[in-house]
C-alpha cells in the first residue's frame, strides 16, 4: 500500500500550501499590520480615525454603527462621537457622495471598505496607508509605493507630513538600469512623529480588519468549545464502536 | 407501540424497509478507512441542504443586492456567519469526500461486475455535483464568481456550430448578468439538488441490490451460512456500521469544524480573496483561477493547444477527462478487483495517475507559463494513459517484449527532458516537441511491448484482523 500513503502525503502537502506563495502581480514588500482584534482600545481609536478620515469618500455599507458596541463602546458614545454621516446608530456607514461624481473627481469610485481587508489583506492596507509620497506629475500631487498612480490623495498628510522618495539605481538581468524607490523620507513634518503615525495607521487597520468580519472573535471563541465537545464525543464514539464490535471475528 | 407499528406495516413497508436496508442488510466485515467516505458524502449532502435552506431565506438573487445580502448574512442575520461558513466549507468538503470515495472505488475495483450501474450512477452524481458547485459559486456575486462563470460559460461557446447560441442560452444574456444570476440560483437551489437526491437514491438502491464490495474484492454473497442463509463474512449494517460510521462522522466533524471556526478561507482555497470584491463586468481580474476542485480539469483544458484557432479541442479533452470514468468498468480486464491482489504494473499506473491528478490540480491554480503548460501536457497524457491503456496493462495474459525496459526508460527520460528543456530561459527549438512526441509514442506503443499485470489469486474469504 505504498502508493496510497504517498498519495495521502501529497494531498496533505497540497492542502497546506499557502496560496500567497504563487499570487500573481507585482511583488511589493508589505509590512506586517499589527492586527489584534482583542485590543479594544486600539479598535476604538481606529474607529475614530476611520469615521474622521475615511468615511467621507469611502463607505462601509455593510457595517452598522451600532455593531461598535462589540468593541466596548456604548450607543450614546457612538451617537455623540462617531455619528457624522448618519442619524441613528442602527444605520450602516453610508456616505452622501455619489459614485458617478466621485469617479469624475478621482478617476475611479472610491471602493466600499466593509471587507477591504479580506480582499486586499490587512498588510497591504497597512503598507498602502504609509506609502504616500509627493509626486507633482500626479493630478492630486500624491503617488503611492504600493499602488502606483493611485487616484486617492494622501488624506492624512496633515498627520504624517510629506514624504519624498529616495531612489536607488538597479541593473536588471538585461543590463539596463532603472530608478526604483528605495525608501521614503520625511521632507516636511506633520502633527505626528512617524512612529506615532505608524501606530495610528496600525489602529486604523486593526479596526478595518475587525470590521471585515465582526463575528470573528465569537467564531474563534465558539470554535474552541465545539472542538472540546467533539473531542469528548470522539472518546464516547470510540468506546461505543469497540463495545459493539467485540463479537466480530 | 407494537400495535402502531403493525398498523403502519399494513399500509407501508416500514419494518421491511428497515430490515432490508439497515438491520438485515449485510455488509462485509472488513471495511477499512476508505469506506467511511460514502456515509460522509451523505452527511455533507445533508449539511449542504440544511445550511442552504437557511441561506436561501436571507440571500437575494439580484445583481444589485446579491453581494450585499451575503455580507448581511455574515453580520446581521443571527448565526448567519456560521451558516455561510458551513455552506462554503461544505462545498469543498463535498469534493474532498467524493474524490476520496471515488479513489476507494478505483483501488478496490468497486466499479467491476456486478457493480457497473452503481459506478455509473456515482459518476452521474459527480457530474451533477460539479454543475451544482459551479452554479452556487456565482451566487455571492464577487469578482471570482463573476469571471469564473464568464470563463466557464465561454467554454460552451467553443462548441462548433451551436456554441454561440448555447452560451447565450446558458447565460440568458450576452454577458453574465442579472438574468444569469437568477437562472443559476434556480438551478442551484432546486433543479440540481432534486436530480442529485434522485441519483443518490438510485446509487444506494443499486448498492443494496448487489451488496457492497470490500478491500479484498471478495463477493460475500457467494459464501452463505447453510443454516441462516446469511453471508458468513457479512455483518448487519445496523448496528455495526452505524456505530462505526458515527466514529467517522466525529473525526470528519473535527476537521470540518477546525476549518469552519479557525480557517474558513482555508488560505484562499475555499474562499478566494478576490471574491470579497463585488462583481465588476468592466474590470477583469489579473488571474482567474477556478476553485481548487475544478483545477485538475482546468489544467487539462489549458494543456491542449488551440487547433485551427479553435479552443474546442481543449474543451473536448476536459469533457473526456471527466466522462472517461463512465467507461472504467469495461476498461479493466484484470481477474481480481482489489489492489491487494494486483501486481506492480497496475500499482505504477495508479501511482502515476494520482500524481497526474494532484499535479494537474496544482497547475490549474497557477498562471499558464510555457513550462507549466508543458508539465500539464505530460501529466494529461499520464491521466489519459491510465484509462485508455487499461485494457492492455490489466490483461495478465499479455506476454510483453523483452526490450520493454528500453521503452519505459525512454518514456521517463523524454518526460524529464521535456520539463528540463521547457524550464530553460531559451529552450532549444523543437527539442521539447520532439521529446514530447517520443513520450506520447512510448505510451501509444505500450500494448505492443508491455507485459500485462501479474495478479495474485484472490482469497475465498475476506481477510480480517
Amino acid at each position: 500500500m505504498k502508493t496510497m500513503s504517498f498519495a495521502k502525503g501529497l494531498l496533505q502537502a497540497l492542502l497546506l500550501l499557502p496560496l500567497t506563495a504563487f499570487a500573481s502581480g507585482a511583488t511589493v514588500h508589505l509590512d506586517r499590520a499589527p492586527v489584534n482584534i482583542q485590543n479594544k482600545e486600539s479598535l476604538q481609536r481606529g474607529a475614530a480615525v476611520f469615521v474622521n478620515y475615511c468615511l467621507s469618500c469611502h463607505s462601509a455599507n455593510a457595517m452598522r454603527y451600532s455593531r461598535m458596541t462589540d468593541i466596548g463602546l456604548t450607543e450614546p458614545q457612538i451617537k455623540d462621537n462617531l455619528l457624522f454621516a448618519a442619524e441613528k446608530p442602527g444605520e450602516t456607514m453610508k456616505i452622501a457622495m455619489r459614485s458617478k461624481e466621485a469617479k469624475a473627481w478621482f478617476g475611479a469610485t472610491p471602493p466600499d471598505l466593509s471587507v477591504i481587508t479580506r480582499s486586499r489583506g490587512a498588510d497591504w492596507v497597512y503598507t498602502y496607508l504609509r506609502g504616500f509620497y509627493r509626486d507633482d506629475s500626479r493630478p492630486t500631487g500624491w503617488n503611492n509605493t504600493v499602488f502606483d498612480k493611485v487616484g486617492m490623495p494622501h488624506v492624512m498628510h496633515d498627520l504624517q507630513g510629506q514624504m519624498v522618495p529616495v531612489y536607488k539605481t538597479v541593473t536588471d538581468h538585461e543590463g539596463k538600469s532603472h530608478q526604483v524607490i528605495e525608501r521614503l523620507e520625511l521632507a516636511q513634518p506633520g502633527k505626528l512623529t512617524l512612529a506615532e503615525y505608524d501606530a495610528l495607521v496600525g489602529d486604523l487597520v486593526n479596526y478595518m480588519s475587525w470590521m471585515g468580519e465582526p463575528a470573528k472573535a465569537k467564531r474563534l471563541y465558539l470554535g474552541v468549545g465545539v472542538m472540546l465537545f467533539l473531542f469528548v464525543f470522539f472518546i464516547v464514539a470510540f468506546y461505543l464502536k469497540r463495545e459493539f464490535w467485540k463479537d466480530v471475528h | 407501540m407494537d400495535k402502531l407499528l403493525a398498523w403502519v406495516d399494513a399500509r407501508f413497508p416500514l419494518t421491511a424497509t428497515y430490515k432490508a436496508h439497515l438491520s438485515e442488510y449485510f455488509a462485509p466485515k472488513n471495511f477499512n478507512f476508505w469506506y467511511f467516505f460514502g456515509s460522509l458524502a451523505l452527511l455533507v449532502l445533508v449539511i449542504q441542504i440544511v445550511s442552504g435552506i437557511f441561506l436561501t431565506m436571507h440571500y437575494k438573487p439580484d445583481a444589485d443586492l446579491a453581494f450585499a445580502s451575503v455580507e448581511y448574512i455574515m453580520r446581521d442575520v443571527p448565526w448567519g456567519w456560521l451558516i455561510r461558513y458551513i455552506h462554503s466549507t461544505g462545498a469543498s468538503a463535498f469534493f474532498i469526500v467524493v474524490y476520496l470515495h471515488m479513489f476507494r472505488g478505483l483501488i478496490y475495483g468497486s466499479y467491476r461486475h456486478p457493480r457497473e450501474l452503481i459506478w455509473i450512477f456515482g459518476v452521474l452524481i459527480f457530474l451533477v455535483l460539479m454543475g451544482e458547485a459551479f452554479f452556487g459559486y456565482l451566487l455571492p456575486w464577487g469578482q471570482m464568481s463573476y469571471w469564473g462563470a464568464q470563463v466557464i460559460v465561454n467554454l460552451f461557446a467553443t462548441v462548433p456550430f451551436i456554441g454561440e447560441d448555447l452560451s447565450i442560452l446558458i447565460r440568458g444574456d450576452f454577458v453574465v448578468s442579472d438574468a444569469t444570476l437568477n437562472r443559476f440560483f434556480a438551478f442551484h437551489v432546486i433543479a440540481f439538488p432534486l436530480v442529485l437526491l434522485g441519483l443518490v437514491v438510485v446509487h444506494l438502491v443499486a448498492l443494496h441490490e448487489v451488496g457492497s464490495n470490500n478491500p479484498d474484492g471478495v463477493e460475500i454473497k457467494q459464501n452463505k451460512d447453510p443454516v441462516t442463509h446469511q453471508p458468513v463474512d457479512g455483518i448487519p449494517f445496523h448496528p455495526y456500521y452505524t456505530v462505526k460510521d458515527i466514529l467517522g462522522v466525529v473525526v470528519f466533524l473535527m476537521v470540518f469544524s477546525a476549518i469552519v471556526f479557525f480557517a474558513p478561507e482555508m488560505g484562499g482555497y475555499f474562499l478566494e480573496a478576490n471574491n470579497f470584491i463585488p462583481a465588476d463586468p468592466l474590470k477583469t481580474p489579473e488571474h482567474i483561477a477556478p476553485v481548487w476542485y475544478f483545477t485538475p480539469y482546468y489544467a487539462v483544458l489549458r494543456a491542449v493547444p488551440p487547433i485551427f484557432g479553435s479552443q474546442f479541442p481543449g474543451v473536448a479533452a476536459m469533457g473526456v477527462a471527466v466522462m472517461i470514468f463512465f467507461a472504467l468498468p469495461w476498461l479493466d480486464k484484470a481477474k481480481v478487483k482489489s489492489i491487494r491482489y494486483r501486481g506492480a504494473t497496475y500499482k505504477w499506473f495508479l501511482a502515476a495517475f494520482v500524481v497526474a491528478f494532484i499535479g494537474l490540480g496544482y497547475l490549474g491554480i497557477l498562471p499558464a507559463t510555457p513550462l507549466y503548460t508543458w508539465i500539464s501536457r505530460i501529466l494529461s497524457v499520464v491521466y489519459f494513459a491510465f484509462f485508455l491503456l487499461m485494457p492492455w496493462y490489466t490483461d495478465s495474459s499479455r506476454p510483453g517484449k523483452a526490450n520493454a525496459k528500453w521503452f519505459l526508460i525512454a518514456l521517463v527520460v523524454s518526460a524529464i527532458g521535456v520539463v528540463l528543456n521547457a524550464a530553460q530561459a531559451k529552450p532549444l527549438p523543437y527539442l521539447t516537441e520532439i521529446l514530447f512526441f517520443i513520450h506520447v509514442a512510448c505510451f501509444v506503443l505500450m500494448p505492443f511491448y508491455l507485459k500485462g499485470d501479474q495478479t495474485k489469486p484472490e482469497p475465498q474469504r475476506v481477510t480480517f484482523k
